[in-house]
């Protein structure tokens, strides 16, 4: 038998998805924009960014009539749980990268890209980003784990990032307000990929029952 | 906190005739839980509740095998079924109050036990109706007939009967099935308060009502028990695929 709530959830599954791919689009164009001063990547990044916010309504719309119309117990509430926790963070990721395109309306930081970290901290979140959507879509707790992993890494480079920007204003004062938005972009990756990281923590409690290895109800 | 076990089921074999209604039935119930069973129809939910208090003694060629220990004690061989259904009373599907007044209806068991004097009985009917959440509803009433009640107040009603003999366990066959929401909540809201003095074991077609009210689900499919655990455990990480198909809706 094919229960109605597997074609819901289905749809549901299709749509978030389709919320993570605009996630990926938004973080690849704040980065665009950062690494190449591409002014047209900044108004990508806010528009995908109002698109994420709109898709975020209607897929929570969409958890809550699930909630309603069929009292679902087990995976299927854990699906639609987790769902609604995913839509959080990947609300949130679309916000950050659109903070990070409208810093760049203010400045151009593309003079600080060679002598700092921000290509590697941008490339590794943007990387945990992608994998955790990717994680979602294929249900892989593999990846799960990888993207989880990945997140070390991302801090050590915001470690990185801090030492980079405390050189940079010592040796040059009149870069200290550059310097300031610099570090707001670094955490704001950061921040990123502790959303992605939370997505994959969700992945996997979708599937297994077991957040951070731990039974929740 | 691990309760007390007021019942030891252990390598029950239940026949009727030639079919085999329960297989290998092993399970536990602690004492002043409520405990729900569950699964598809016919699966020997009823046969097995029954048997908590021997009413499939009434039934021709029904065979048992295995034991049921009630506090220790074997209930089909060291207990008079009597004895055992004052211990251990029973709650229809369908209310079933006698065609007598509200009043007897209360009083018919503990008469039936010994008791005569009408104070006592009057103490013991009122103590019973209001435990069952129906005594403002027909304390000015208790002469009138029991059918003259709802549906909803003829099961609180019921329930009334089977407490007023001072049982330890209450079984209930879908106490509800037959009810509309709000007497279905009045009466889930009576099974809870009652946990707190009995021993409660519900039959039941309601995931919601199970994860509602139990401590404990028990679920079965054609006679043998798939799965039992805590509700919450059982309703979040089943660990049988045909407890979550059930649960989730996909069975079939
Ligand atoms: N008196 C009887 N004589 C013969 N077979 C019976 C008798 N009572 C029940 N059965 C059979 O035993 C099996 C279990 O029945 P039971 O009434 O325990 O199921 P159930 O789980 O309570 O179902 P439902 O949810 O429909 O009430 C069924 O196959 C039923 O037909
Ligand atoms: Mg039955």
């Amino acid at each position: 038998m094919k229960a109605m709530i597997d074609k819901e959830l289905a749809v549901l599954h299709e749509e978030l998805l389709i919320m993570g791919g605009l996630c990926e689009k938004a973080i690849k164009n704040a980065t665009k924009a950062l690494l190449e001063y591409d002014l047209s990547a900044i108004n990508t990044t806010i528009y995908t960014e109002i698109e994420i916010a709109k898709k975020e309504r209607d897929i929570e719309e969409l958890c809550l009539q699930l909630l309603l119309k069929q009292h679902p117990v087990a995976r299927d509430l854990r699906k639609i749980s987790s769902t609604l926790k995913m839509l959080t963070d990947m609300d949130r990721i679309g916000r950050q990268a659109r903070d990070i395109a409208e810093i760049l309306l203010q400045t151009d930081l593309s003079r600080h890209i060679r002598n700092t970290h921000i290509k590697e901290i941008a490339t590794a979140s943007m990387k945990m980003v992608t994998g955790s959507i990717d994680a979602y879509g294929d249900n892989d707790l593999q990846a799960c784990e990888a993207v989880i992993e990945e997140d070390n890494l991302v801090d050590e480079l915001f470690n990185e990032m801090k030492k980079d920007i405390i050189e940079m204003v010592l040796a040059d004062k009149t870069q200290i307000e550059n310097g300031m938005y610099l570090l707001m972009i670094a955490k704001y990756y950061e921040k990123i990929a502790d959303h992605a990281t939370n997505i994959a923590h969700w992945v996997e409690f979708s599937n297994t029952g077991k957040y951070k290895g731990e039974d929740i109800s | 906190m691990e309760n007390k076990l007021k019942f030891l089921i252990e390598n029950v074999n239940l026949y009727y005739g030639d079919s085999h209604a329960l297989k290998d039935i092993n399970l536990s119930i602690e004492e002043k839980e409520i405990t729900s069973f569950i699964g598809p129809s016919g699966c020997g939910k009823s046969t097995l509740i029954k048997s908590l208090n021997r009413l499939n003694d009434l039934i021709e060629n029904c065979k048992i095998t295995g034991t049921f220990l009630l506090d220790g004690i074997n209930i089909y061989k060291d207990i008079d079924p009597n004895l055992l259904r004052k211990r251990v009373g029973m709650v229809f599907q369908k209310p079933n109050p006698f065609a007598m007044s509200i009043y007897d209806n209360i009083a018919y068991g503990p008469r039936t036990h010994g008791i005569k004097h009408k104070v006592d009985l009057d103490e013991i009917v009122e103590k019973s109706l209001k435990k069952s959440a129906i005594w403002e509803e027909t304390k000015d009433r208790l002469k009138k007939s029991a059918l003259s009640l709802s549906g909803g107040q003829q099961q609180r009603l019921c329930i009334a009967r089977a407490l007023a003999v001072s049982p330890e366990v209450v079984l209930m066959d879908e106490p509800t099935s037959a009810l509309d929401p709000i007497s279905t909540a009045k009466i889930e809201e009576l099974v809870l308060e009652l946990k707190k003095e009995y021993t409660i074991v519900i039959v039941t077609h309601s995931m919601q009502q199970a994860v509602r009210i139990s401590d404990k689900t028990v679920f079965f499919l054609m006679g043998e028990v798939i799965e039992s655990n805590k509700t919450t455990e059982l309703f979040s990480r089943p660990k049988d695929s045909r407890t979550e198909d059930y649960i989730t809706g996909r069975f079939g």
